[in-house]
């Protein structure tokens, strides 16, 4: 038997696990399912809560960084990310 | 002639950064361009890049150096020619971009099926989101017109893009970790259906699941003018009066001011309002009203009285 990682990461509407989840990428270190860009439309959970109460370990989560002064109305990356993982084991 | 956008039209690129004509090129012209690229039955093809340079080689499309005006790209009546002569394509670039607006580059893009990946043993993956070429902090903006010669059915993966992405400055595939988003759209449409992009809008192609081979035609486009009331010569627009917020009269018609006010499911609660913010300034620049608001957002905050 070995273990291996498999990790998912939320983006939430605001920067608490209550938030709804806007975006989501799966990256399935078993080996049991491929996923790619474009795979779902609908989110794998609700919130990020609904992940932690199905079993899923948070281990990062975004800080909170001011707005740089003259740069207050920039936007650019998705800001409230949430990296989690189940660890499962299994002869893979 | 060229048939300009109207204001309704220009309000929808400012908010969503895009926009589509359904079926626009007639069949004579979309058979006429797939003639010219020699397209074929999958079963024909061994491999992509010899395929391209098929393509390359015996195709009417031509090599462009960037700068070219678009008014000197294609050969007098080629496929392209003519599709960038229809009155409602020169008219929508008219307005985004201006009559004198320069080709930045073109690219036929084709995705392959699944067939073709089975044979050769090669994953099929889908192509990660992105926003084409580098950070781009201009206030200047570019197109990108993608022609879709066939019809593009959901199994094709037809281009998936992520309306109102465009004003977010990002450097371009480091949105590649964002598997999914909510509201994210696939291109499904009829066969010469013409889609306009602001260079800034997120996407990605999909994985190719018919046993056809998917086209899509792109060019990017630059202005040589400031993209200033190019749909409105006549200086017509005005802008709307200050409305009620939050304490709403609900029996108001939808204005413009709705559809540049349009939110989008991906967008986060705190980043939203810095969205709407830039749609009003990139109205700013499109109307020359340098003073003008939508729903306060620039008004509150531009109050400065120390």
């Amino acid at each position: 038997m070995t273990k291996r990682q498999k990790v998912l990461v939320l983006y939430l509407k605001f920067p608490s696990l209550e938030a709804e989840v806007i975006s989501w990428a799966t990256f399935d270190g078993t080996g049991k399912k491929l996923h790619m860009t474009g795979d779902s439309d609908e989110p794998p959970y609700p919130t990020g809560l609904d992940a932690l109460l199905d079993g899923w370990r948070l281990f990062q989560a975004s800080q909170a960084i001011p707005e740089h002064p003259g740069q207050e109305f920039r936007t650019s990356y998705l800001k409230h990310e949430f990296f989690f993982e189940k660890i499962e084991e299994g002869d893979f | 002639m060229t048939k300009l956008l109207s204001t309704e039209q220009m309000a929808e690129f400012a908010n969503s950064g895009c926009l589509f004509f359904e079926g626009l090129i007639d069949e004579d012209i979309n058979r006429e361009f797939l003639n010219d690229i020699g397209h074929t039955n999958i079963d024909q093809v061994d491999n992509i890049q010899q395929y391209f340079q098929n393509i390359k080689s015996s195709s009417s499309i031509p090599r462009i150096p960037a700068g070219t005006p678009l008014k000197d790209a294609y050969p007098l009546n080629s496929p392209l020619e003519k599709i960038f002569k229809n009155e409602i394509v020169s008219g929508a670039i008219n307005s985004l971009v201006g009559s004198k607006t320069l080709v930045d580059h073109q690219f036929l893009h084709l995705t392959f099926p699944s067939k073709y990946y089975e044979k050769a043993n090669q994953r099929q993956m889908s192509q990660v989101n992105h926003q084409d070429s580098t950070i781009d902090p201009r206030t200047t903006f570019d197109i990108q017109l993608f022609y879709f010669p066939t019809a593009v059915t959901k199994e094709m993966g037809g281009t998936r893009y992520h309306p109102g992405t465009h004003l977010r400055i990002v450097n371009e595939m480091g949105i590649a970790k964002y598997q999914n988003i909510k509201g994210q759209k696939n291109i499904v449409c009829k066969a010469g259906t013409i889609g306009i992009f602001h260079n800034g809008l997120w996407h990605g192609a999909g994985v190719n699941f018919s046993d056809d081979i998917r086209y899509m035609f792109k060019v990017r486009l630059q202005p040589t003018e400031k993209q200033e009331l190019l749909w409105d010569p006549e200086k017509k627009y005005q802008p709307l009066p200050n409305r009620a917020l939050y304490w709403t009269d609900e029996n108001k018609d939808q204005t413009i001011n709705d559809i540049l006010m349009r939110s989008y499911p991906w967008q986060e609660a705190d980043t939203n309002r810095l969205d709407k913010i830039n749609v009003v300034k990139f109205w700013r620049l499109l109307t020359g009203h340098k003073n003008m608001d939508v729903d306060y957002w620039l008004t509150r905050i531009e109050n400065e009285l120390y």
